[in-house]
């Protein structure tokens, strides 16, 4: 879909250690240009990991990884921030003591200046909740209003690829609807590539286009949401009784 | 009374000194969480790449004092912070992924080597300064003591506090000062959203380096002497002065310089000149007991 015909994002025998712990076994991931490709799998099969790997922390020790076709395997991660793929990351990593502005306006370090009000406008739009808070501090924010600024720090760089790790993770029903409402609205109306981790399986696999199951480090199944969500072994796996 | 008003402006004078020393630790530590021992010798650094430059002026047939002092200022300002840029650079950036233990030792390892450097290259003896700003103010007559205000005091103190002014805003609303609290409050964070870490703790040392060297330059117009080991005491003052105001709180560092300046002055005044670091110390520690992080340190408390 990106005239190459490679995808935006490709990961090939991606492996990863923490000291001598393996935490990757050679992982291949596929994210077209304006794709919305679910990650899910149990904790700690290395979703996280798998995240952070595409930013270089921790190092992906053997294997590739392509962006726009670009290998940035070695870039230092605030290179691999500038080329336009922003991440809001496990556990949503809020600069507690600085303000929400403040936080959009460090979201925005690799963008350019003279975009800042759109963005910012466009955030706005997306999360009017943060537009009051503004002048808060990041840290007294509710854990939603947290999501939702870490999701609008991400957007502040004006990203082609957003990696949103366990969006809802740990927020009630009608904001985990809200989260992915508006996922959903970056994907089809501004056209945003979107790689999500999920633990909420369900909800992951029917917003996303393509999904990918990881076990142990590893990718045991590929296929587009709707095939994953029929499968009896995802189902038994991840979806009974949390279907909802 | 006019004695304690006396006291008074030697303490605050002697304490924002202490504060300049003091900001270059907090920051460090607040952005990489590491006591910087060689800090104490940076601010030695200074003191002599400041007499130093005033020789060469003087060489040079420089005489117009303010003119003197404005260029020896950024001189000094410069070469300072080259060196703790280099400092950094080459002792504890190669260890920023070992345990926190390796870079305070590495730390320790900088300050001897940057004192006996100066020591070899300057020689061990006391080096003095003709005093180059005299003269002051008599603010109050009592029946057999007046108070002055010197000169060299107004100076020490307005550049201070001119300094602390423009160093705060650099941090508070600067794009510098955002990148620097980012780092200090999550360095992974920061770096995921394209912020250059290891240039902004470059940055970090720099300007610390360059508060130094001008309290450097304060010190060597106020006392008019240097020796390649004032860095040791003064460092460890202004240490005590971070850890007092809270380690990390830039506005704590300020206020426990001048607290420290205060204590040492006063307890000099009117106790015994000799247990003047007893005092200050002193007080370190029962502060300490009652106020763990300082008294303007924040509680490790944060909402998730």
């Amino acid at each position: 879909m990106s005239g190459t015909g490679e995808a935006l994002l490709t990961l090939r025998g991606v492996k990863t250690y923490y000291g001598n712990v393996i935490a990757l076994k050679g992982v291949d991931v596929d994210v077209n240009e304006g794709e919305i490709v679910a990650l899910i799998g149990a904790n700690g099969a290395g979703k996280s990991t798998l995240m952070m790997t595409v930013f270089g922390d921790p190092r992906a020790q053997e294997g590739e990884i392509r962006f726009a076709g670009r290998d940035i395997t070695a870039l230092p991660t605030h290179e691999i921030a500038k080329l336009r793929i922003a991440q809001s990351p496990e556990g949503r990593r809020i600069f507690s003591r600085m303000t929400v502005m403040e936080n959009l306006q460090i979201g925005a370090t690799v963008g350019d200046a003279a975009d800042f009000e759109s963005d910012l406008e466009r955030v706005f739009a997306l999360f009017p909740r943060l537009r009051d808070r503004r002048n808060q501090r990041g840290g007294t924010l509710s854990g939603g209003e947290q999501q939702m600024l870490a999701i609008g720090r991400a957007l502040m760089s004006r990203p082609r690829l957003m990696l949103l790790d366990e969006p809802s993770l740990g927020l009630a029903p009608l904001l985990v609807q809200q989260i992915f409402a508006a996922i959903r609205a970056l994907n089809e109306r501004d056209k945003l590539t979107v790689f999500l981790v999920e633990q909420n399986a369900y909800h992951a696999l029917k917003l996303a286009h393509r999904g990918y199951v990881m076990v142990n480090g590893e990718i045991t199944l590929a296929g587009s949401g709707r095939e994953l969500l029929q499968r009896p072994e995802i189902r038994a796996a991840y979806l009974e009784g949390g279907a909802s | 009374m006019e004695y304690f008003v006396q006291q008074l402006i030697n303490g605050i004078t002697l304490g924002s000194i202490y504060g300049l020393i003091a900001i270059g630790y907090t920051m460090v530590y607040g952005i990489i969480g590491m006591i910087n021992f060689a800090h104490g010798d940076i601010f030695m650094v200074g003191a002599f790449t400041a007499l130093i430059a005033f020789l060469v002026l003087v060489a040079l047939g420089v005489s117009a004092v303010p003119l003197a002092l404005f260029i020896v200022l950024l001189v000094s300002m410069a070469l300072t912070a080259l060196y703790g840029w280099t400092v950094e650079r080459i002792a504890y950036r190669p260890l920023r992924q070992s345990s926190r233990l390796a870079p305070l030792i590495s730390a320790i390892g900088m300050s001897i080597i940057l004192q006996n450097y100066v020591q070899v290259a300057q020689g061990a003896r006391v080096k003095p300064l003709p005093p180059l700003v005299s003269g002051g103010y008599t603010l109050l007559h009592g029946n057999d003591f007046a108070v002055r205000l010197s000169n060299i005091q107004i100076v020490v103190v307005v550049t201070t506090f001119a300094l602390m002014a423009g160093f705060s805003f650099l941090v508070a609303r600067t794009r510098l000062g955002r990148n620097m609290r980012a780092c200090e409050q999550d360095l992974k964070m920061a770096a995921l959203l394209g912020i250059d870490v290891d240039r902004t703790i470059s940055l970090t040392f720099v300007i610390g380096a360059a508060l130094a060297a001008v309290a450097g330059l304060m010190f060597l117009l106020y006392y008019g002497v240097v020796d390649f080991f004032i860095g040791f005491l003064a460092g460890v003052k202004a240490f005590t002065a971070a850890v007092l105001g809270g380690i990390g709180s830039l506005p704590g560092a300020m206020l426990g310089g001048i607290l420290i300046g205060l204590i040492e002055t006063l307890w000099s005044a009117y106790f015994s000149i000799e247990y003047k670091d007893v005092a200050a110390f002193a007080i370190l520690i029962i502060v300490l007991i009652f106020l763990p992080t300082g008294i303007l340190g924040r509680p490790e408390v944060e909402k998730v």
